[in-house]
């Protein structure tokens, strides 16, 4: 390293990382079947757990015959409500204490009779393998006194109430008379959308790995929040977080489903303890089904009013979503429509049901993209009605500043987004009248939705260090769950430091490195910048507080903010040295420096910006569809998105999150729906023959571009992509096919039986 | 029962095989080799996916008893040494890997199709990995790999 940059010739060249389409730095690992999963690791004596889901929605447990289940050799242990060791009570939620909001839900598994959900785990096998444990899970027998349950989302949406707001979610809220400006708009519709329940389906299903030494655990885990679950399970067993330790280097997926803390996990540990043995529990994929929360299913409301120019005159949306009895999370469905139309006049409202089922949770972009796909319908169907092209009536209601409280927004570039998009997609070549476009017997249409998704960052501790050897790691507790968590990490140190990529090296997925942000909201990559950002500046000050020392250094008497970092060293100019030749000097062999900020300041400052800014990831889809005249077999036959996403760090990872996105929103477009039965509240699909997540054969070529304009307000201005792709995708689907067929789909998914 | 196969060029034996048991759980479970992924256990989603002399198969969906005496060959099979499968590489290189849970299970069948045919079209490819899901990529830059995997090989 020492010898590769020479002091006195820096390279002129030097090449940043930030940008770039770098490959993955786990590339090889995943490609040769070397990573190692959360299922994947071994212990010595390690028995393995299997559960026994309970057959009613709700009720109490009268009897368990575990008898045949233990009689089968090679099982351990039958843990019920009767014989398991008890947990502590899921924590109230707490603003002050994030990880209070870690419990997937309310329940304490194993120490009560009752039962919540048709699904809930009732019983755990322990045994000498999974396939005893399975087995003999399948011969226990539970008796129940069944209870009447609510269960039929549909029915009970009458019944629904107010969402409570809270200090991160508003859920409603009045902009002038939108009831009054509705009835009066000359030019208006008013439609009612429904969208189903849906499950990540992350191709890791859950597994959990826990073995208990004394009063201190260890746990393997593919997870989206480390800190949370470490924090969630020292509390659900009374031992002290530095007691837990949770190992997550590689995460197959998450979408939101690796979130929370959900029973499997907890049921892992339980058993572990209960057996003194190392204890795996590997969920199946109906395992994930009955234990793991999905998407609301929600009704939607959305009536716009307009003049005859198509100016918004009265903007309403008001939805109905789901929460459970025993916890869940109020969905943010209306929030698209603070924030993407200048209307006159808005009314928003939000309202819940609470059923006897399990618990939902967030999914890919929550809120966001169900309540796209029903603003999005209605602004097509409005530019129908106006016999004005949708791009133009999106262009005339653009916001200069946020419609529901005039804040200002950080960055906003959807006009640029459309316009850009327009052009490479040839979008000129429509002809507006639908079915007028054909292609033998295919029905061919083109529709254009916003994407729109709030931006936020989350809190790190980072540290990094620099050896004498020119090595530089870098630590924190992230999650890579397929972002390139620490390929794009790398790139921002590389840069800051001015080293070269492959001299860096970043630690991630384990609770003893520093705590990290969660893999959630978009957030991870920016929270962990900043920090990364912050480490690098001070260990950038304490390299040239070295060499200011010494009377020989070209860097006496320079200031950091004078420095340019490259070539692994500080110049001003041509005039510098290396860091190694920094620490040689002073006889050092390393230096290393921490970053980030406390929650409390952290929280503040978030607040503070809030007042005053608004700032989200947005862009514009555009699609192409061919609907068969004869079945309404729906075919996307051509996608470009347009994304305004601020700085981008890796051109490779970021267009493989928003493209993504795209293809899990055509799943929701057409294909993806949980079916629950509204008598028995049991989930029916549990499985991925028949719950349809798109395949290769069903996607076409989806090109992804960006406008690559740094955010003002954010680390290296890059705002989170992992979520912004999937919003608008329904609704850019539902408009290509109104567009292709006249028909406007209201509910989701667009099978073929709602167009014939 | 004792089932007896070759896998990745070695002779392994497993015991006390139950007869229900999959090819994957072996595989898997007794003889260390997790590179084959577990995702559905029914045959829809291809992470599993292993040649069976020569065949790719769903590795969940074979009887461990039907390897008896037959070739395996697994992801962790495909490099020499340290040197990558061109497709391994492809993968890596094109940004086909995100979470890389379907990644095993994608190259065994890639390395499949343009072993037998040497210039895939995109239908080709599209229809070929059909069987393999992939819940984060959005599946283009699958295909790149794909076809630059095709190129290479059909260059050498
Ligand atoms: S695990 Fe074999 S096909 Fe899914
Ligand atoms: S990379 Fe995650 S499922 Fe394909």
């Amino acid at each position: 390293m020492t010898t590769k940059y020479a002091e006195t010739e820096p390279r002129q060249d030097a090449v940043k990382h930030v940008g770039r389409p770098v490959d993955r730095v786990d590339g090889r690992a995943k490609t040769t079947g070397e990573a190692r999963y959360a299922a994947e690791h071994r212990y010595p004596g390690m028995a393995h757990a299997a559960l026994v889901h309970a057959t009613v929605a709700r009720g109490r447990i009268e009897a368990v015959d575990t008898e045949a289940a233990r009689a089968v050799p090679g099982v351990i242990e039958v843990l019920t409500h009767e014989n398991a060791p008890a947990m502590k009570p899921a924590p109230k939620t707490s603003l002050m204490n994030l990880s209070s909001l870690a419990s997937g839900t309310t329940v304490s598994y194993l120490a009560t009779d009752e039962v919540h959900w048709n699904g809930q785990p009732v019983a755990v096998v322990v045994a000498e393998t999974p396939e005893t444990a399975r087995h003999a899970a399948s011969l226990v027998r539970v008796a129940y006194r069944e209870l009447p349950a609510v269960v039929d989302f549909a029915a009970e949406e009458p019944n629904a109430s107010p969402q409570k707001s809270s200090v991160l979610q508003p859920a409603g809220g009045d902009k002038g008379d939108a009831v009054a400006a509705l009835a009066a708009a000359p030019v208006s519709v008013d439609l009612r959308f429904t969208t189903p329940p849906e499950h990540h389906n992350a191709m890791e299903p859950h597994a959990t790995i826990a073995v208990w030494d004394g009063d201190r655990l260890t746990v393997h885990e593919g997870t989206q929040n480390i800190a949370w679950l470490r924090a969630h399970l020292a509390q659900r067993f009374g031992i002290p977080e530095r007691a837990v330790r949770v190992l997550s280097p590689y995460v197959g997926g998450g979408f939101g489903g690796k979130g929370f803390v959900w029973a499997g996990t907890l049921l892992a540990v339980l058993a572990a303890r209960a057996t003194a043995r190392p204890v795996r529990l590997a969920l199946t994929r109906e395992g994930v089904y009955r234990t793991v929360g999905g998407r609301t299913p929600t009704v939607q409301r959305v009536a716009l009013g307009a003049d005859g120019d198509g100016d918004l005159t009265a903007l309403i949306h008001t939805s109905v979503a789901m929460t459970a009895r025993i916890g869940g999370m109020p969905e943010g469905v209306v929030s698209s429509s603070r924030h993407l139309y200048d209307a006159a006049t808005i009314h928003l409202r939000q309202r819940l049901v609470r059923l006897d089922l399990l618990a939902n949770t967030a999914m890919r972009a929550p809120g966001d993209s169900v309540g796209s796909f029903a603003l999005e319908s209605a602004m097509d169907e409005l530019a129908c009605e106006l016999g004005i092209d949708p791009i133009e009536l999106r262009r005339r209601n653009e916001p200069e500043r946020n419609p529901m409280d005039g804040k200002r927004f950080t960055h906003r570039m959807l006009r640029e987004a459309y316009e850009v998009g327009a052009e490479r997609f040839g979008w000129r070549e429509r002809d507006p009248r639908p079915g007028s476009m054909r292609d033998g017997r295919w029905l061919v249409g083109m529709g254009v939705a916003t994407a729109y998704h709030p931006s936020l960052t989350m809190p790190a501790d980072v540290t990094v260090r620099l050896a004498a050897d020119g090595a530089v790691v870098v630590r924190c507790a992230l999650q890579e769950i397929g972002v390139g968590a620490a390929t794009v990490q790398a790139q921002i140190t590389a840069d800051e430091l001015g080293v070269p990529l492959e001299a860096v090296r970043v630690e991630i997925g384990d609770s003893e490195l520093p705590a990290g942000p969660g893999a959630g909201g978009s957030a991870q990559t920016a929270g962990a910048a900043a920090g990364v950002l912050d480490a690098c500046r001070k260990l950038k000050e304490s390299a040239l507080a070295l060499a200011r020392r010494a009377p020989d250094s070209p860097l006496r008497g320079r200031r950091l903010d004078d420095l340019e970092a490259r070539d692994g060293g500080l110049y001003h100019g041509g005039r510098g040295e290396t860091y190694a030749a920094i620490l040689a000097r002073a006889g050092r062999d390393h230096l290393e420096a921490g970053g980030g900020t406390g929650m409390l300041k952290f929280l503040a400052k978030t607040l503070n910006e809030r007042r005053r800014w608004v700032k989200a990831a947005s862009g514009a889809h555009f699609c192409e569809v061919r609907v068969d005249r004869d079945t309404g077999e729906v075919r996307v036959s051509r996608w470009l998105g347009m994304f305004d996403v601020g700085r981008v760090i890796n051109a490779k990872t970021a267009a493989g999150q928003l493209r993504g996105g795209i293809v899990m929103g055509i799943g929701m477009a057409l294909t993806e729906a949980t079916q629950v039965d509204p008598r028995t509240g049991r989930i029916m699909n549990p499985s991925l023959s028949e719950y349809h997540v798109p395949v290769h054969a069903d996607i076409p070529r989806i090109d992804v571009h960006w406008l690559d304009e740094p955010d003002p307000t954010m680390p290296l201005g890059l705002l989170g992509i992992g979520e912004v792709g999937i919003t608008g995708v329904a609704a850019a689907v539902a408009n290509a096919v109104r567009h292709a067929t006249g028909k406007r789909v209201l509910d989701l998914p667009i099978t073929l039986d709602k167009l014939l | 029962m004792r089932v007896t196969f070759t896998v990745n060029g070695r002779e392994e034996s497993a015991d006390n095989v139950w007869e229900g048991e999959s090819l994957l759980y072996v595989l898997r479970e007794r003889l260390g080799l997790p590179g084959s992924k577990n995702a559905c256990e029914q045959g829809e989603c291809g992470s599993c996916m292993v040649y069976l002399d020569g065949v790719p198969v769903c590795a969940c969906l074979v009887a461990a008893g039907q390897a008896e005496g037959r070739q395996v060959r697994t992801v962790e099979g495909l490099a020499e040494g340290d040197r990558l499968d061109a497709v391994q590489e492809a993968f890596a290189e094109c940004g086909a890997v995100q979470c890389g849970f379907c990644t095993p299970g994608l190259i065994v069948q890639a390395h499949d199709l343009i072993a037998r045919v040497e210039r895939p079209s995109d239908a080709e490819i599209r229809e070929a990995l059909a069987g393999n899901l992939c819940r984060c990529t959005g599946y283009e830059k699958i295909l790149d790999a794909v076809r630059l995997a095709a190129r290479r090989k059909a260059a050498t």
